[in-house]
């Protein structure tokens, strides 16, 4: 029925505040203990996998967490931290600076702490893409070379006029661990790139030597080949020429690691349709415009994750060159536990390593997993 | 008739021209190679004459004069370098084997537990595997070598299991003890695997033709367990199980396995196990929803569901990172030289130290690994053959 009102008697339909909101239905959502009953003991299954995993943390946990922290010693001697009984973390207070720096000459530590705050930086920066751009590439060169510069005090064998020159048997700690994985990065891409050209080009002889530096180096512990930089590339150097220790150990990472880039971004290639070569093709454009323009910022683009996850494999690889005597970050800590005033820490010493590499190495993968989303909005679900 | 006025064909420039062009590229690109090598091996000759250094192959048959703490043939300091590499390269294997084995286990099983339902357990498991895949195994190595070295005496010694102790002194496991009786047994089980493939084999033939056949796994499990059971009943159990006993300070019987050995191995066994977990739980992640509706609404019961429908989808995409694994941990079993287990490495970095023979060994122990590693490869390119999807 339509009774004809008066206007100003017009009933308005539009609420005037907020309805209270509508709990879920019962059906759907059982109250809270009841879930989580259900979800840890719904299924005699499920009660013996919680109670399995309960029985796990009691056993270890416990144990863990009075020797880690509440019998633990945070400063003090290595006297104390004996009596205590728990872990020695003093020790770790004790060698921190060294596992920072290594051997460097104390009196200078100031430039290898300079270097580490503009590594930090480079990286903060980096991290954000509003700052993805060309300058950026030019960037961490020029950063690269003023880090070499700082630490060595010289830059490709030409002193710097006010820096004291530090060899690198006297690096060590945090810095070359950084050197050898960023210097091995930005040297391994450009040739990794070109090595993946050159595996899917249709040139035999580029296709041959491309193929057998990818395979043999993949074929090989990454041992050999600090080995071969310890041992006989010294040997085909003329005679009188001689390469520093740490350089030739970064030639080898660099080899090592072009190698395995290639194959990061021969995947992106192939994942590339064959409608954009021919795409690019049809415009015109000779090869190296098209691998610059069309092919190489999409191939490059869709494995950013792969090369991350591939980065974090090789930064863990840089460990290895312990067993070259090359002081990284892990070397110089194991020499820490040579220390006669502080015998028998070493668990505490590979806890704090071992929490270095993981805060790092989670820290990319987060990282890494983040792009993959955002870089491909519409593959998430 | 209008004659068409077709512009004579410019000839393209030989620097335009891509054959010509390419001809050049490789032509640079092999003198440059060329250069480089002959360089190199110039200097070499040089160096190694000027160092009193000569190539070849004359040390593989001098006294080694090094002992080896393990091996699984025996080997004293008068025996040859040659032999060295070989017990090396056994230990290797050993280790490798050993891993991959236990590493597939562990890693499926964690795999599955990642994707389980109970949050608890799959939160565990999953904090185990983004805390191992994160740390280096070098340094992995180093902590489960230091625990192993502070663990109690053999008097003191772990219990792990039955018959297993696990002290400072490495390891102790029961072991069968040899005897030649044993020969027909191990016949038994090679007639048995055969046997068990062959049945395997008829048993699809037949249930592809006549859509019944009985099953073949309880078969197969009787081929393989039951014959070599059965020759051994028919020599009266000639063979013993040797179980370690603590007797005085040691234990007395099994076989010990050095600590070296046991802290390699777990170290390979855990850092690989998480990376197969992954591997795995991707696996089964990928098989599409849908397939798991369509097997249920056929009625199939859940065994079934995962080894008929879900298992060989989930295999396609598991195998060949699987593979990659396996040669990883071959290959990363070369760290056995920094905590001192004997491998092939470590055999090699003693030899060159004595004999200064660095080019030889090191040849030698890369073209190992390079030969494991392209038979691997080989293989597992046919496998992919044989698995890939077959599209019409």
């Amino acid at each position: 029925m339509n009774r004809p009102v008066a206007p100003d008697a017009l009933v308005h339909y539009v609420a005037s505040e907020k309805l209270a909101d509508l709990k879920p239905p019962a059906s759907v959502l059982p109250p809270l203990p009841l879930a989580l009953f259900r979800t840890y003991f719904g299924t005699p299954g499920t009660a013996v996998i919680t109670l399995a995993c309960v029985a796990i943390l009691a056993w270890t946990l416990p144990p863990f967490l009075s020797w880690a922290f509440i019998n633990a010693t945070w400063t003090g001697t290595a006297a104390q931290c004996r009596e205590a009984g728990g872990a020695c973390w003093a020790f770790i207070g004790e060698k921190f600076w060294f596992s920072v720096f290594g051997l460097y000459p104390f009196e200078l530590r100031w430039r290898p702490a300079t270097v580490l705050v503009i590594f930090a930086v480079m990286v903060a920066l980096s991290t954000q893409r509003l700052f993805w751009r060309r300058e950026l590439v030019y960037a961490w060169f020029a950063v690269l070379a003023v880090m070499w510069g700082l630490m060595g005090g010289s830059v490709l064998g030409i002193p710097i006029p006010g820096l004291e020159p530090v060899g690198t048997r006297l690096w060590g700690g945090w810095l070359v661990t950084i050197f050898l994985s960023v210097f091995g990065l930005a040297m391994a891409y450009p040739i990794g790139i070109m090595l993946a050209l050159g595996r899917r080009s249709k040139r035999p002889i580029v296709r041959a030597l491309s193929v057998t530096w990818i395979e043999f180096i993949r074929g090989v512990p990454l041992i050999s080949l600090l080995f071969i930089a310890t041992f006989i590339v010294p040997l085909f150097m003329p005679q009188g020429v001689e390469i520093d220790r740490l350089i030739r150990a970064q030639i080898a990472f660099i080899v090592f690691a072009a190698a395995y880039m290639a194959e990061v971004f021969r995947g992106g290639l192939q994942a590339i349709p064959k409608g954009q070569f021919e795409g690019a093709d049809s415009l015109g454009l000779n090869y190296a415009q098209a691998m610059r323009f069309i092919v190489l910022p999409q191939a490059l683009k869709i494995t950013i994750p792969a090369q991350v996850n591939t980065f974090i494999g090789l930064f863990k690889d840089t460990t290895l060159v312990l067993i070259i005597g090359i002081f990284d970050f892990f070397t110089t800590l194991r020499s820490a536990l040579g220390d006669s005033n502080w015998l028998g820490f070493a668990t505490e010493a590979y806890l704090y390593a071992a929490f270095v590499y993981f805060i790092a190495c989670y820290t990319m993968s987060r990282y890494s997993q983040r792009l993959e989303k955002d870089l491909n909005p519409e593959r998430v679900r | 008739m209008s004659t068409i006025e077709t512009p004579p064909a410019t000839k393209t420039a030989f620097w335009n021209d891509p054959v010509k062009r390419g001809l050049a590229l490789q032509t640079v690109l092999v003198v440059f190679v060329l250069v480089v090598v002959w360089a190199a091996w110039n200097n070499m000759s040089a160096n190694m004459v000027a160092r009193g250094l000569i190539f070849g192959w004359d040390y593989l048959d001098r006294p080694a004069n090094f002992a080896i703490g393990e091996g699984l043939i025996p080997f004293a300091p008068t025996d040859s370098y040659g032999r060295a590499v070989i017990v090396g390269l056994l230990n290797t294997l050993r280790v490798a084997v050993v891993g991959i084995i236990l590493a597939t286990l562990l890693g499926v099983a964690l795999g599955v537990m990642r994707l389980s339902s109970n949050p608890l357990l799959a939160r565990l498991v999953s904090g185990y595997v983004e805390v191992v895949r994160n740390t280096p195994l070098l340094l992995q190595l180093f902590l489960w070598y230091a625990i192993i070295n502070t663990l109690p005496g053999p008097r003191q010694a772990l219990p792990l299991g039955p018959g297993m102790f696990l002290s400072n002194r490495g390891m102790k496991v029961p072991w069968v003890e040899w005897s030649p009786a044993l020969w027909p047994v191990i016949w038994a089980l090679v007639a048995g695997i055969i046997g068990a493939f062959i049945a395997a084999r008829a048993l699809r033939r037949r249930r592809e033709a006549a859509g019944d056949a009985p099953p073949t796994l309880p078969i197969a499990a009787a081929l393989i367990i039951g014959l070599p059971f059965l020759a051994l009943a028919a020599q009266g159990f000639p063979a013993t199980l040797s179980v370690p006993v603590l007797q005085g300070f040691n234990f007395t019987g099994g076989i010990e396995l050095s600590p070296e050995f046991v802290a390699l191995l777990l170290g390979l066994v855990l850092y690989t196990a998480a990376f197969i977990a992954e591997i795995v739980r991707g696996g089964i992640v990928s098989v599409y929803k849908g397939q798991w509706e369509a097997a249920r609404a056929l009625g199939l019961p859940a065994p079934r569901i995962m080894r008929l429908v879900i298992l060989p989808q989930a295999l396609r995409v598991i195998i060949p990172p699987l593979t990659s694994q396996y040669l990883n941990l071959t290959k990363n079993s070369s760290l056995a030289v920094a905590i001192g287990y004997p491998d092939l490495v470590h055999v090699s970095n003693t030899t060159m130290n004595q004999t200064g023979r660095a080019v030889e060994v090191i040849l030698v122990f890369a073209l190992v690994y390079l030969t494991i590693s392209l038979l691997t490869s080989a293989f597992m390119n046919w496998y992919n053959g044989r698995v890939a999807i077959r599209e019409r």
